[in-house]
């Protein structure tokens, strides 16, 4: 399977115009980078945990999706695809069924870090066949900008406003991608949308595996971020230049750096463009936190490198 | 040609857990997705034991908790798989969105759910608070005296829940610890019988059908047929009624046992009746009876159909009748209307322009045991009520330290 | 299968499909997002060198494309984002008012 752009434009779009999330979206791109990756003649079941994405490709009598597809509850996508894999495999096994099937859920990062972490942890341990994609725009946007576990620190959302006792959210992001490598699992990887060729490589991995992948993928939210909609594969290509959003994977539990990046730039890059972190730059009053958002970047890539044996 | 019923049941000795995993083992489900909580642990460890005993084709998913029990159901049935799992008491109440939303997709799922109180103070022993709670769920409900009546009930769910007008989960009903862990005779039909009653499960919508891809669960929020929807629920529980009972007639002229929505004694010629539902219908009938012989005109109502409500039928079961007794083992804290039965009996006898005086027993919390003396308690007061054609006190507890 | 929701605004309730179940994959095709443009985006081919960059970054699926070649923008559903434009690295994509353009196209039609 090739990755060069003329080849993924003749693969099928699993996910079809007519959808309804927000123009310059992040989360379709992730989307139809994910699933260029999906094997040639397979069928495909999609899942989705409540959210922008689900809300806006179902809305009752339209399906933006060109396969089978299950939305249940928010914090259950891991679950109820791993009920629709069991099938699968029972159905398979007893000669119900003969279609080859693959299964993949696009859950948010509230749907995967927060409510739905322990359907996720659960299913990853049971070693249901599935790619887990999180389409990562840290915070809840469907309900209107709420801070999540991929929130980072400082960031401004409408439960973590800053004001005069607040700089904005005063925990620092888990770190979601090494919890589910800590999973055994076979295939783990961060991606961004605007690496799309790192992207689309890690969704094919991640679809031959044998057994559960999970993908952390970054897709900037401009309503939730503040930044022009023009800019969001821009955004998303400043947080892996910045090493806040470093791209790696875990193969069959071998850490690689997939993206190098030789001028790390400074956080500042990043942050000062979205309204998020506005009040960050305002006086000198939460300067601070910028310097630690540096420091906890650094600390973090050094901390990479050193696992994957790069420099 | 008359079936010799000797030759297709088989006697046993089994705790009632074992006997609904036995039901189990004869449906064969492609998938089982569950999660142990007491007294439930014991139908899926006896179940994961025949999966891996190779005894059936089952997929086992052994989940992290009942929500991705049901989730997992949910995904599977979806999917196009024939599904169970079973639960109790808190494993009920983790799953309650979901059990709206496996009814909500109309999705035949059977679910054994073995009646424990709900904490708080946490009690592991038998009430119905945690079913009763999940009446308004969409889900059909079968209660079980024994452990005969939760074996057949299960392989009877199977049939009512498929059904092509209903497509409805069914949650099959047994007394924790009472029926679950108590060692039981009964008979059990022949594998083959079971088999050919229950039949193969051939859906018409599922994931897994290449040629017609399936949308599931998609988003009513913006033109808003929700209404429409829940309207077509509604109309596959009133279309259930006769299916439950036509499904009860069939497996009666297979195993012996018929089923209907309740049974009764007495009620040719009783002036007095006590309704009661579970377990304890064992002791309210063999005190009812004893009573009879000393000529006393009372009779007894076994509710097994809970969901739906069979409520044109008890009216008429009812009617001309001096006074009702209705022992329930839950509350609903709704300040003095009292339990649910007792509710919703009241409320099916409205129309009836000769009402008979009703009555409400709230025993058994917790497990708190029933005796046969407090049967015979209730039953003298319900005698009195007749008589005097009065009630005292309209909602009772029974077995309450006071 | 096709199926035909014209009037699904007055449908009686029993004609839904059970659950609300959706047996047409892919039926959003017919709902066009073209409208909430407020910014077109115009392909200048002869800038174009065919990179596909603005098809992979598409959030629309609205870069129309053939026998590995990009041959337009679907319209229909480009909701105008602009991201395209910014990406492209040869600025064969510009931004234009949705509105100014559509009033040009009107008057064009008008002459015609």
């Amino acid at each position: 399977m090739g990755t060069s752009l003329k080849e993924l434009s003749k693969k099928p779009e699993i996910l079809t115009g007519g959808h309804r999330m927000c123009a310059g979206c992040g989360a379709p791109i992730a989307v139809r980078q994910v699933l260029m990756g999906a094997p040639d003649g397979v069928q495909l079941v999609v899942a989705n945990p409540t959210g922008c994405l689900e809300v806006s490709t179902t809305i009752y009598p339209y399906t933006s999706w060109n396969s089978s597809y299950i939305h249940c509850a928010f914090e259950n996508a891991a679950s109820t695809l791993s009920g629709a894999e069991a099938a699968y495999q029972s159905l398979k096994k007893q000669g119900k069924i003969k279609d080859d099937y693959r299964f993949v859920a696009f859950g948010g990062d509230g749907g995967t870090y927060d409510i739905g972490f322990q359907a996720l942890s659960g299913a990853l341990e049971r070693g249901h066949r599935m790619v887990y994609v999180c389409y990562n725009n840290e915070a809840y946007m469907n309900t209107g900008i709420q801070r999540s576990g991929a929130t980072g620190l400082g960031t401004w959302t409408t439960t973590s406003p800053h004001g005069t006792e607040s700089f904005g959210k005063t925990q620092n992001r888990k770190d979601m991608t090494a919890i589910a490598a800590a999973h055994n699992i076979p295939y783990v990887a961060q991606a961004s949308i605007s690496h799309w060729r790192d992207l689309v490589k890690k969704a094919q991995k991640a679809f031959a595996a044998d057994g559960p992948a999970f993908i952390n993928v970054l897709a900037p939210c401009h309503r939730g971020w503040r930044y022009p909609m023009e800019q969001t594969v821009e955004l998303a290509k400043l947080a892996v230049q910045t090493c806040i959003w470093p791209l790696y994977e875990v193969d069959n539990g071998k850490w690689n750096l997939t993206t190098k990046v030789s001028k790390k730039k400074p956080v500042e890059d990043y942050l000062k463009i979205q309204g998020r972190y506005a009040h960050l730059f305002k006086g000198e009053k939460h300067g601070e936190v910028l310097k630690r958002i540096q420091e906890n970047t650094d600390k973090e890539w050094e901390k990479l490198l050193q696992i994957c044996g790069a420099e | 040609m008359a079936v010799n019923f000797k030759d297709i049941n088989k006697t046993v000795a089994l705790v009632g857990t074992d006997a609904v995993a036995e039901a189990m083992r004869q449906i064969d489900p492609d998938v089982v997705a569950a999660y142990p909580i007491t007294p439930q642990t014991a139908i899926v460890e006896t179940f994961a034991q025949m999966v891996a005993d190779g005894k059936v084709n089952t997929n086992y998913v052994p989940v992290e908790s009942e929500h991705s029990a049901m989730s997992a159901a949910i995904g599977a049935s979806s999917a196009g798989a024939r599904v169970m799992t079973a639960t109790a008491s808190q494993g009920l109440a983790l799953m309650w969105e979901l059990l709206y939303i496996a009814s909500g997709l109309r999705l035949p799922i059977v679910m054994p759910n073995v009646n424990r109180a709900l904490s708080a103070p946490i009690n592991i022993h038998c009430d119905h608070g945690d079913s009763m709670g999940a009446r308004d769920t969409g889900w059909i409900q079968l209660f079980s005296e024994n452990a005969q009546e939760a074996y057949d009930n299960t392989l009877q769910a199977m049939r009512i829940a498929e059904h092509k007008d209903i497509l409805l989960p069914v949650m099959v009903l047994l007394d924790g610890f009472i029926i679950s862990h108590a060692i039981d005779r009964l008979d059990l039909v022949d594998d083959d019988v079971a088999k050919k009653f229950v039949g193969q499960y051939k859906p018409e919508d599922y994931m897994l059908n290449a040629s017609q891809p399936l949308c599931v669960g998609a988003f009513d929020g913006l033109y808003g047929y929700f209404f429409e929807f829940k309207r077509q629920q509604e109309e596959a529980m009133r279309n259930s009624v006769k299916v439950i009972q036509d499904v009860g007639k069939e497996y009666g002229a297979v195993s012996g046992r018929p089923y209907d929505l309740f049974e009764s004694v007495g009620l040719e010629d009783a002036e007095y009746v006590l309704i009661a539902l579970g377990s304890a219908a064992g002791t309210v009938r063999s005190e009812v009876e004893c009573l009879r012989e000393q000529g006393l005109p009372i009779g007894m109502i076994k509710l097994r159909v809970f969901r739906p409500f069979p409520a044109k039928e008890l009216a008429a079961a009812l009617a001309g009748k001096k006074a009702v007794a209705v022992m329930d083992r839950s509350d609903t804290f709704a300040g003095g209307m009292g339990g649910p039965v007792f509710i919703e009996l009241r409320s099916a006898l409205y129309e009836e322009e000769k009402r008979p005086l009703l009555v409400n027993y709230v025993y058994g919390l917790g497990g708190r045991d029933l005796p046969v003396q407090l049967v015979n308690q209730a039953a003298t007061e319900l005698g009195e009520i007749a008589k005097s054609g009065q009630v005292k006190q309209m909602v009772n507890y029974l077995g309450l330290k006071e | 299968m096709n199926w035909d929701i014209k009037d699904i605004k007055d449908w009686d309730w029993r004609k839904h499909p059970r659950g609300g179940l959706i047996r047409d994959a892919g039926n959003a095709k017919k709902f066009k997002t073209g409208g909430w443009r407020s910014a077109r985006p115009l392909w200048d081919e002869e800038k174009c060198v065919q990179c596909l960059i603005c098809h992979i970054f598409c959030p629309d699926c609205s870069i129309k494309t053939k026998d590995e070649k990009m041959t337009g923008i679907d319209y229909d559903f480009c909701k105008g984002c602009g991201i395209c434009a910014y990406e492209c690295p040869h600025d064969a994509i510009t931004m234009i008012d949705e509105a100014e353009a559509r009033k040009k196209e009107e008057a064009e039609e008008g002459r015609a």
